[in-house]
């Protein structure tokens, strides 16, 4: 089989697109979250997604729509804690991280039967998107991204300097909110893409990647993209060819750009100082 | 309060956990009045700043700016702001001189934020006022201590302010460039008329450039212009060697006196 030939699967077209969306939205969300010390929080809301998503089994509703409102609620249940009960912010994402994946197993072992559904969500399956999940992923990673870009001086202000941010009068505790919704919304689409136990790969390797050959911040944006991008095509084509879980494979592709670009740093940082 | 007045407090306090961090401070600032506020660690000046900027809500009293009520204010664009620059400062941000100079005109935008061609040349003028025009490409976690504090030196007067508030600002700076920031201040405050508030510990210099002097220890113990200033013994601790430079300046004919 030509290797191009493997562009010409639907399915495999619907991946690469949803995809790319999906890294693009993840890459550039995550470079605040990184910056801002909050990278965890992606790994804490997609535990979270998974008791949103046995939640959705359980009641047979589409566990996509279910997750929605249950990680966003966390979200700001995250923000609140660390807010009023004075926690840091790993903290606040380690209970409300912990508390999604013990409610998502008591629900499983209560409700059983839904095992192997489950397992897609956790694993992810971006090679099995529906058309309608294409577009619907597609819709929301666009709107996303706009309310980035409209927000985009904020949020760099207040990643730069929150107090400085909220002198300039800033509503830092909207554009906080706004960040940590946007998360949400993001880990849940990225759930299909990598699963729920790797979501949060596509929110930081990516953006630390970038920050190896960072030039400024807008540069740091669009390599961190351009990474995702890089990421997602390689691990799902390696996926379809050697026959391996696309998610792990996305994520392993990631690490091991984050890993040349890592040791590409430092081999230039000698260089330099050996002049 | 006079309406001329660029800022006002009135017995302005606050109190966390039940224990007081300020209190009963009151003092009025003109256009182009400096002010310098000094006091030992603890005293409470950083709390004071965070106040008059409205990022803590007072227990006590109220601050006006520019004749409105603090809570009420939103011209934020008028107000430029320098924290301590170790507390808040991320060495490592990906963020170049000219982004972190462009984020402080935020204040004077409205939603969605957009960078014009005003923008830019203001941009401009603040990197050539603090001439750090040749590393505005460079990261500002490559710069020296004394090039970061200007760049945000710069950051705090880009949107053109009318009141500047500074937060221990020379920390940072060799005896060389804290001279040159003083220089760049008094230019500031003398042809642009902008009134500056500023926390120091540099109590020698402080008195050549300030018309006013804020000695806080929890309560205000002192405010007043320099030719009411006697140093009290409770100061004593605290001003030690340095009461000769701050009185000096200001009366070198009559040397510091102990009331």
């Amino acid at each position: 089989m030509d290797f191009l030939d493997l562009f010409s699967h639907g399915f495999i077209q619907r991946a690469l697109v949803t995809g790319c969306f999906i890294a693009v939205l993840c890459s550039v969300l995550g470079t605040f979250l990184v910056l801002r010390r909050l990278s965890l929080i992606g790994d804490g809301l997609a535990h979270v997604t998974f008791g949103g998503v046995a939640v959705g089994l359980l009641f047979g509703a589409y566990p996509f729509y279910m997750a929605i409102p249950i990680v966003m609620a966390s979200a700001l249940g995250i923000l609140k804690l660390i807010d009023k009960a004075r926690l840091y912010g790993d903290a606040a994402i380690g209970i409300v991280s912990s508390l999604g994946i013990a409610g998502g197993i008591l629900i499983a072992s209560a409700a059983g039967g839904f095992n192997i559904d489950l397992f897609s969500y956790l694993f992810g399956n971006i090679l099995a998107i529906s058309r309608v999940e294409v577009w619907t992923s597609v819709l929301l990673c666009f709107c996303l991204i706009v309310v980035i870009a409209l927000y985009y001086h904020e949020l760099l202000a207040i990643t730069f300097d929150e107090e400085s941010a909220k002198a300039s009068g800033i509503k830092t505790t909207r554009i906080n909110r706004i960040l940590v919704l946007l998360t949400a919304l993001t880990v849940v689409l990225a759930m299909k893409v990598v699963g729920i136990m790797l979501v949060s790969a596509l929110l930081i390797i990516p953006p630390v990647t970038a920050l190896q050959f960072a030039r400024g911040f807008k540069t740091t944006i669009i390599i961190s993209c351009l990474t995702g991008i890089v990421a997602v095509m390689a691990g799902v084509t390696i996926s379809f060819v050697l026959d391996l879980p696309a998610g792990a494979s996305i994520v392993i592709v990631s690490f091991g750009i984050f890993l040349v670009s890592f040791l590409g740093a430092r081999l230039r940082i000698k260089g330099i100082s050996r002049r | 309060m006079q309406i001329t007045d660029v800022i006002a407090t009135d017995r302005l306090g606050f109190r966390f956990n039940s224990s007081e961090i300020v209190s009963d401070v009151t003092f009025a600032l003109k256009r182009g009045e400096f002010l310098g506020i000094v006091g030992p660690n603890g005293s409470g000046k950083t709390t004071l700043i965070r106040l008059l900027l409205g990022l803590l809500k007072p227990t006590d009293g109220s601050v006006t700016l520019f004749g409105q009520s603090a809570a009420l204010f939103n011209e934020w664009q008028k107000i430029g702001y320098l924290p301590q620059k170790m507390a808040t400062f991320n060495p490592h941000f990906p963020a170049t001189v000219r982004e972190v100079v462009g984020m402080g005109l935020l204040a004077r935008k409205t939603f969605p934020r957009r960078t014009s061609r005003g923008d830019r040349e203001s941009i401009d003028a603040a990197l050539a006022l603090m001439d750090i025009n040749s590393i505005e490409g460079k990261l500002i976690g490559e710069l020296s201590g004394g090039q970061q504090q200007r760049t945000l030196i710069a950051k705090a007067l880009v949107a053109g302010p009318e009141l500047l508030i500074l937060d221990e600002p020379t920390t940072a700076l060799d005896p060389e460039g804290r001279e040159r920031f003083f220089a760049t201040l008094k230019n500031i405050n003398t042809d642009k008329a902008v009134t500056i508030i500023m926390i120091t510990h540099d109590i020698g210099t402080i008195g050549q450039h300030a018309s006013k002097l804020l000695y806080l220890d929890k309560n205000l113990i002192f405010y007043g212009g320099f030719d009411d200033f006697c140093l009290s013994e409770d100061m004593t601790d605290y001003f030690g060697e340095h009461s000769q430079h701050l009185i000096c300046h200001r009366h070198e004919a009559e040397g510091p006196g102990i009331r």
